[in-house]
């Protein structure tokens, strides 16, 4: 107990009221705990996000899930009032109907990200302020660092946790009503702080990938969703247009993919690229999925764009290369890498970095391939 | 947290669940300290069936029927379903009914309601001519608006189509001087914690003449209506809340919801009182501040120390839509800012001052949302 960090939320007074969102992990439970013991009113929210029986096939679980029932107990063990706050109709609609047509597209989704846009740090954080509170906290490992032109969002203590890339789409104004107090620990340290402090949660497993999904099998879902995409079709090789294959579904693969595509030559092929148009996937050799520059809309930018070089991650599970981006005369930005990327699928986001803080992201929608002979026929 | 603990909080859903009332808790003391099962032979069994019928006795006279006629149960929701267990053919549901009677009669029929809230007797009428029907379900008050049913209307028409009727008192009985011996009806549900007794009991009152199958078999409890063990106390808990109430408390009641109206509409003029004119229970008033969530109503006057509930809340805590105020047409914008204020024995003249100091705080506070968000 006496390790524990005292939390100081910039620009927010001691025995104000801070809401903390509670997702039932440790992260969030150990975030709650902190506000709650450093001065502050700490309110729980958990937001019901979708059915958990249906989800995961069992009729009739109403409503609470185990998460609902972790931030509970949290809560109760804090002595902090927690509310449950049902979002399930605007969580289907805009983060697992987008979900679904983006695979329809043929894009490759990153629904965290959407959800941190669309429904905690826009509707959650405006229900906080509805609520009195002078502060959102999340159990994100980023850093918000206080900068001369206001507060900065930079990568997590903990490389290994940071998720920043998840939070690309926050604003300047959003950022300025929250914070992060697990950027500053290591995983480690969130265990041991957890145990000391004797959450309930304190040895949950991590959660999976996609907290909607429970059962990891998010082509049923889309499928559910979008029939129309499930239909087969031709796996072409972009180079020579020969048919080496058919797919169970354009919903199955991104780009960049190797394992899984079914068809045997002597070439080792990638997906290069989804052709949703003409429902085909286009593989090729590792050369022809090497892209030298993208494009990104939807661009949110925390600080204007510096001229110099930058580091861009176009994938959460990728490292940030060097990079240089300029912004187009439409609003758009465009991403050059310093050597050719493989990889790069549309639909997920590109996030810049100057070293560790954040400078903004936008959704890829179309990718300049390195050598022109071998650009794509879609 | 310590100033939490520190601020005098205000109760105000007791159409949720009352506070046990001191002449309940003290009858309940009473028979927890004493051993006897009602089935028994002895001396113990005696006393404790003396218990048990004279606690029968007093609800019975209380609503000026026969005791042979009160079937204690579990509570409301076990009431509502050995009521609509019985039906051998269509049901007829008002779509204000209670989750308790809609989802213990899945394939019932919806009977339409009102603007006002109040069941559509006409469509009820004609209904009932148009063809075959087993069982009406109405409740006597509903339990978000407060709005009374016209049960006596819709006894007489049951009665004209020889039609059994079921009628859901469980929001009604103390706030309401009940008088069943005037009332045509097969069944009716009482529900003890709603009006100060304890919870987990609660009562079937069978209509004159009328039998059921039980659903608990296994013993001979209750003239073989409703198999297990007598819960003895919470019975003589239930008996000593519905005597302690009296026409003076309810006249308070309504008196002390009228003035929490009133003031609320004087400080927040753009608040609406549902069914405001409407006859209701005394003791409930629902109220919208149109365009503000109503869960988030719910949850900073929580904050503020003000209880009161929004909708029913399911399991999670979650507040769902209210199907009440859907089925009065209310517009989504008013239906989803709407939350329930109920008044009950314990509640003072300052609790509902304080009540609309905390609503009028709310309203004026120009970070709540002013713009319905569509969930």
């Amino acid at each position: 107990m006496s390790a524990l960090p005292t939390l100081e939320l910039p620009g927010v007074l001691h025995g104000a009221r801070v809401v903390v969102a509670m997702s039932g992990g440790v992260d969030s439970s150990l975030a709650a705990a902190l506000v709650a013991q450093s001065g502050y009113e700490a309110v729980g929210i958990t937001l019901q996000l979708y059915d958990h029986g249906a989800a995961t096939g069992r009729p009739g679980a109403c409503c609470a899930g185990r998460d609902v029932r972790d931030a509970r107990r949290v809560a109760d063990h804090l002595g902090i009032p927690h509310y449950v706050l049902d979002f399930e109709a605007r969580f289907r609609r805009e983060v697992i109907e987008d979900f679904a047509a983006t695979y329809a597209a043929g894009r490759t989704p990153v629904p965290c990200v959407r959800c941190n846009e669309r429904i905690k740090f826009r509707d959650l954080l405006a229900i906080a302020r509805g609520l009195g509170a002078a502060a959102l906290v999340t159990g994100h490992y980023v850093r918000r660092i206080e900068g001369p032109a206001g507060p900065e969002l930079h990568r997590a203590r903990d490389a290994a946790k940071d998720q920043s890339w998840f939070l690309f789409a926050t604003t300047r104004e959003q950022l300025a009503f929250c914070h992060f107090p697990l950027g500053a620990l290591t995983k480690e340290e969130t265990r041991r702080l957890a145990a000391a402090l004797e959450l309930p949660t304190a040895a949950k497993p991590e959660s999976q990938d996609i907290c909607f999904v429970p059962d990891g099998d998010h082509a049923r879902l889309v499928a559910r969703l979008r029939p129309e995409v499930a239909r087969g079709g031709e796996i072409v090789h972009v180079e020579d247009g020969r048919v080496l294959g058919r797919h169970g579904g354009i919903h199955r693969y991104t780009v960049g993919q190797r394992r899984g595509l079914g068809v045997a030559t002597g070439e080792r092929l990638y997906v290069v690229a989804i052709d949703a148009r003409r429902h085909r996937i286009l593989v090729g050799p590792r050369r022809a999925t090497l892209t030298r520059a993208l494009v990104m809309t939807g661009v949110n930018l925390l600080t204007p764009l510096p001229a110099g070089p930058l580091s861009a991650q176009h994938r959460y599970n990728e490292l940030a290369v060097p990079a240089r981006a300029e912004r187009l005369a439409d609003g758009r930005v465009r991403v050059v890498f310093a050597e050719p990327e493989s990889g790069v699928a549309p639909g997920q986001a590109c996030v810049l970095y100057d070293g560790t803080r954040l400078v903004g992201g936008g959704w890829i929608t179309a990718t300049e391939p390195a050598a022109a002979a071998s650009a794509p026929v879609i | 947290m310590a100033a939490e603990a520190r601020r005098r909080r205000v109760y105000l859903d007791h159409n949720a669940t009352s506070p046990l009332r001191p002449e309940a808790r003290a009858a309940l003391l009473e028979a927890l300290d004493e051993v006897g099962n009602p089935s028994s032979i002895h001396a113990f069994g005696r006393a404790a069936r003396r218990r048990l019928e004279t606690a029968r006795e007093q609800i019975a006279h209380r609503l000026r029927i026969d005791p042979e006629r009160l079937v204690f149960t579990s509570g409301g929701t076990e009431s509502n379903l050995l009521a609509l267990s019985q039906a051998q053919g269509p049901v007829l549901v008002s779509a204000i009914e209670h989750p308790s009677v809609l989802e213990n009669a899945p394939g019932a029929e919806r009977l339409p309601v009102g603007a006002d809230g109040r069941l559509d007797l006409a469509a009820l009428e004609a209904r009932l001519s148009r063809g075959p029907a087993a069982l009406v379900a109405l409740m006597w008050a509903n339990n978000e608006t407060g709005v009374l049913q016209p049960v006596a209307q819709a006894a007489a028409l049951c009665r004209r189509f020889g039609v059994a009727l079921h009628i859901d008192a469980a929001q009604a009985a103390g706030r309401l001087e009940l008088d069943l011996s005037a009332l045509s009806f097969t069944t009716l549900t009482l529900s003890a914690h709603k009006l100060g007794g304890p919870p987990g009991i609660g009562a079937l009152v069978l209509g004159e003449g009328v039998e059921i199958r039980p659903l608990l078999r296994g013993g001979g409890q209750e003239r073989r209506r409703r198999a297990g063990t007598e819960n003895v106390p919470a019975a003589a808990g239930f008996a000593a809340a519905l005597a302690a109430w009296s026409t003076a408390e309810r006249t308070r009641l309504a008196a002390l919801r009228d003035r929490f109206e009133a003031e609320l509409l004087a400080a927040v003029p753009q608040a609406l009182v549902i069914a405001r004119h409407v006859p209701r229970l005394p003791n409930t008033s629902m109220v919208a501040l149109p365009a503000v969530p109503a869960e988030l109503l719910v949850i900073r006057l929580d904050l503020e120390g003000v209880a009161v509930s929004a909708g029913s809340a399911c399991s999670s805590g979650k507040v769902a839509r209210s199907h009440v105020l859907a089925a009065m047409g209310l517009p989504e914008e008013v239906a989803g800012s709407a939350v329930r204020i109920s008044l009950g024995p314990t509640t003072r003249a300052e609790d509902v001052i304080a009540a609309v100091a905390a609503f009028a705080r709310i309203a004026h506070d120009p970070l709540v949302p002013r713009a319905s968000r569509t969930t």
